[in-house]
């Protein structure tokens, strides 16, 4: 799948591994949050980068207490209509420090890209073929936000209010 | 077995319209191509779900209809409604329907039957 | 009331260009209507039976003369020439096409209108009570809070996906107007034994196919954390509430599931959380709102005057509008006027165009240019001089706006029903109109009193019915339309379910059965009493007695 990232398509070094197949010896993996709960110790001693894999009904408190495990949270969209990414994106940004990739998979549409990275998502898989242009066009679909988010854009509230510079 | 229309809204302007004799789509329900058999019905289906994805009318769907001296007339209440137009309005009329809408005047106790033809 | 500074003005000028764009792309058929279905809910656009539905936003109700001019605009440049006010103060078009869409978006935005969120699995319109600012009763203006929310609440990026829709009302008087008791977070403002103006937050009310009264989450918030609350509410409901069936996805099933005490320690614990940041409200901002909510230039009028008592005396039809049509307003010499949208043989909440312009200019003459449209398909002039009632009623005669039956049983709230809406069983507006036709007679209405009929279409519940004095439910038993009663429904701050009497009744008996209920009442209530005082009183079985009997 073509990789979003800085508004621009990137190589993409991620493996997603089932929980049956082995893991590549060097390669960063992507596993479930089934195989990392399971077999933790397992993927302890690893070289390479490990990133876990959320599914939309498993929220990150979870795995919460491992995150400096991980360099990629990759955050599961079953259907574009399941919005509980959103908030698991922020939990981990905000409430658990998480600073590595947010990568948003599964069905998600362009139109949904600005939400996403006001949420903290910083990485995008697209369906083949879609255009990174026209991601990036949706990425500043807005230039007023009404509500403080994660990416702490300055609000219209926050404009309103500002003091004048001395 | 019954008889079949091809209906759906056209995608531009919302309007109800009928898969017609000639593979286009029309708002005139007597102009919309009768389906007598399965074979044909799975033919008109295909024909629409082409028409969906060429952005021409949308979610197009088969419905009943009976067929009497000619005329041509939904089965389901609901789709006499898509057909018609509102009971309530009949200011905006698709088509000549007799009986379907409201009475205009006071008679109080007119309800529109929708009972199967 | 609140004017857009260029950061909402902006936001709406931008929304509606990515509309446009989204519907260039349906258009070429690069989107499917999958993928376009979601979008267009976010913009208010329906696919219905015979044709596209824009739903408008009103927020909480309210409207300028030049607002509505514009609706006016749309309705006869775009659509059939009428819209139609629904229960949560918007207004809707039956008729646009979609690729006029965008334009008329363009042409709301110039008026500091929209649609945006109007439909779809977020925030919908935040409600309030139609006679903020001018109610003797308000703790605060309701509208104030309620535009706070509505800022909030739009394009929150992180619940533009939630499992529902989902629905606020503010109301700041201990009558509330505005069913709050039946929303997905209602909002009840009061003073705390200090004296301190907050928030009492309720969670988990709703009606549709599972009807529940919402229960209190947190009985004050002082105002400074409102939005932090809110989002704490909202991110529990996000992550927890059902994904699996549509028709158990509002958040009343969650908390009906959680349980409140266990729903209250999820939403307080996320909200220890994040209380204290950057959602804390600054009073700034508070204040800058409350400058747009400032009363209008009253004038020192005495409370009425000799003339305004003389017309009572003399013109009885004018004395029986300002009975059922008025309500005391907070200050001398002014009243509450309400326009009825239910003279017999039009579909309660329809309003022509010409009507609009009309009722536009009326605002103008005699209520500082401002309207409200409330749930329950009327509108509303706040500040109308009693000096000025006699002229205002003459005038709302002509443009069919003056129908003596506000609050009684020819106010009929009722949903579009089988004849627009793709969701119904049955149709509704012939109902109401032969209910409305049969008791159309003004004394009479007069004599049976308060008596708030709401009908629906569907068990999805657009028309209220479940909190109907009178709800009534139309259902598809066999390819028929039949019609199901209930009684004893309130959403005012006694908040109550109606109970289901008994078996549904074809089209041909439902009025009948009406007038059954209401000469069951009048038989056997006491004096003064309303129609639901003597049913909470004496029960449903006399009523089912008396329609059930002559089996």
């Amino acid at each position: 799948m073509p990789l979003l990232k800085d508004e621009a398509l990137a190589d993409d070094p991620w493996i997603a591994v089932a929980d049956d197949q082995e893991l590549p010896a060097d390669s960063p993996v992507i596993v479930s949050q089934e195989r990392w709960l399971a077999r933790a110790k397992d993927l302890a001693g690893r070289n390479a980068p490990i990133g876990i894999l959320l599914k939309s009904h498993q929220s990150p408190a979870a795995i919460a207490g491992d995150l400096d495990r991980f360099s990629l949270v990759a955050l599961e969209f079953p259907h574009f209509k399941d919005g509980r990414a959103y908030s698991y994106a922020r939990l981990l940004r905000e409430r658990y420090g998480f600073k590595g990739e947010i990568r948003a998979v599964g069905n998600v549409l362009r139109d949904q890209h600005q939400f996403m990275i006001r949420c903290g998502f910083d990485a995008f898989e697209l369906r083949a073929g879609e255009d990174p242009a026209e991601w990036r066009k949706h990425a500043n679909a807005f230039s007023v936000f009404y509500q403080p988010a994660t990416d702490r854009r300055v609000t219209a509230l926050e404009l309103r209010h500002a003091k004048p510079a001395e | 077995m019954a008889l079949h229309i091809i209906t759906g809204n056209r995608l531009i302007d919302g309007l109800v319209v009928f898969l017609a004799e000639d593979g286009g789509w029309t708002e005139t329900l007597a102009a919309s191509r009768v389906i007598e058999d399965d074979e044909e019905l799975a033919q008109m289906k295909t024909l629409a779900a082409a028409a969906a994805k060429a952005a021409i009318v949308v979610e197009p769907y088969p419905i009943d209809v009976t067929r009497d001296d000619g005329e041509v007339r939904p089965v389901r209440y609901r789709e006499r409604i898509r057909a018609f137009g509102p009971s309530i309005h009949p200011a905006f009329a698709k088509q000549d329907a007799a009986g379907h809408f409201a009475a205009e005047d006071d008679d109080e106790e007119s309800p529109v039957s929708r009972k199967r033809a | 009331m609140y004017r857009y500074d260029e950061f909402d003005q902006r936001l709406i000028d931008e929304r509606v260009a990515q509309f446009r764009e989204q519907v260039a792309r349906r258009l070429s058929g690069e989107l499917t209507e999958d993928e376009f279905k979601p979008l267009r809910l976010m913009n208010g656009v329906y696919l219905q039976l015979h044709a596209y539905m824009l739903r408008v936003s009103i927020p909480y109700g309210l409207l300028s003369s030049r607002q509505l001019r514009m609706l006016a605009h749309i309705a006869r440049t775009y659509d059939r020439d009428y819209g139609h006010f629904t229960t949560r103060q918007n207004i809707q078009y039956n008729w646009p096409k979609l690729e006029d869409l965008p334009d008329i978006l363009a042409d709301l935005a110039s008026v500091e209108m929209h649609a945006i969120q109007t439909s779809g699995n977020s925030f919908r319109n935040t409600t309030a009570d139609q006679y903020a600012g001018v109610a003797a009763d308000e703790v605060e203006d309701s509208r104030i809070y309620a535009e706070i929310i509505r800022q909030w609440s739009t394009l929150h990026p992180e619940f533009s996906f939630l499992p529902r829709k989902f629905k606020i009302a503010v109301t700041a008087s201990p009558k509330d107007r505005t069913a709050v008791w039946f929303h997905d977070i209602g909002v009840i403002m009061h003073r705390d034994e200090q004296g301190e103006v907050g928030f009492e937050i309720l969670a988990g009310g709703g009606q549709g196919r599972t009807p529940m009264i919402g229960k209190t989450v947190r009985k004050f918030v002082p105002k400074k954390h409102l939005l932090s609350y809110l989002e704490a509410i909202m991110r529990v409901y996000n992550m927890l509430g059902r994904r699996d069936n549509l028709f158990k996805a509002r958040i009343k099933i969650l908390v009906h599931e959680t349980g409140i005490d266990e729903f209250r320690r999820l939403v307080e614990a996320e909200w220890a959380q994040i209380k204290n940041g950057y959602l804390d409200l600054p009073q700034a901002e508070i204040d800058r709102i409350t400058d747009h909510f400032q009363p209008p230039a009253y004038e020192t009028l005495a409370d009425a005057s000799p003339e305004f008592k003389k017309k009572l005396r003399e013109d009885k039809d004018f004395a029986t509008w300002i009975t059922a049509n008025t309500a005391a307003h907070k200050r001398s010499g002014y009243a509450i006027v309400n326009l009825s949208l239910k003279p017999i043989g039009v579909p309660p909440g329809d309003l022509t165009s010409a009507q609009m312009d009309a009722v536009a200019d009326l605002a103008d003459r005699y209520s500082f240019g401002e309207l409200r449209a409330t749930h329950e398909q009327n509108l509303t002039f706040a500040d109308v001089r009693k000096t000025d009632l006699y002229a205002l009623w003459q005038e709302l005669k002509k443009h069919n706006l003056a129908t003596a039956n506000v609050g009684l049983i020819g106010d009929i709230i009722c949903c579009p029903g089988l004849d627009y809406c793709a969701l119904a069983n049955a149709r509704s507006i012939p109902v109401a109109q032969r209910i409305a036709r049969r008791f159309q007679d003004l004394k009479r209405q007069h004599d049976i009193g308060p008596l708030r009929l709401k009908m629906s279409g569907c068990i999805n519940a657009c028309g209220h019915h479940h909190v109907g004095h009178i709800g009534i439910l139309g259902v598809d038993r066999k390819g028929e339309e039949y019609y199901q009663i209930t009684l004893g429904g309130s959403a005012d701050e006694h908040a109550s379910i109606g109970d289901i009497l008994g078996p549904a009744f074809p089209s041909d008996k439902v009025v009948d059965a009406v007038e059954a209920l209401i000469d069951t009442y009048l038989d056997i209530r006491n004096d003064g009493e309303a129609f639901l005082e003597t049913y909470r009183r004496v029960g449903k079985e006399p009523f089912k007695e008396r329609l059930y009997a002559t089996a």
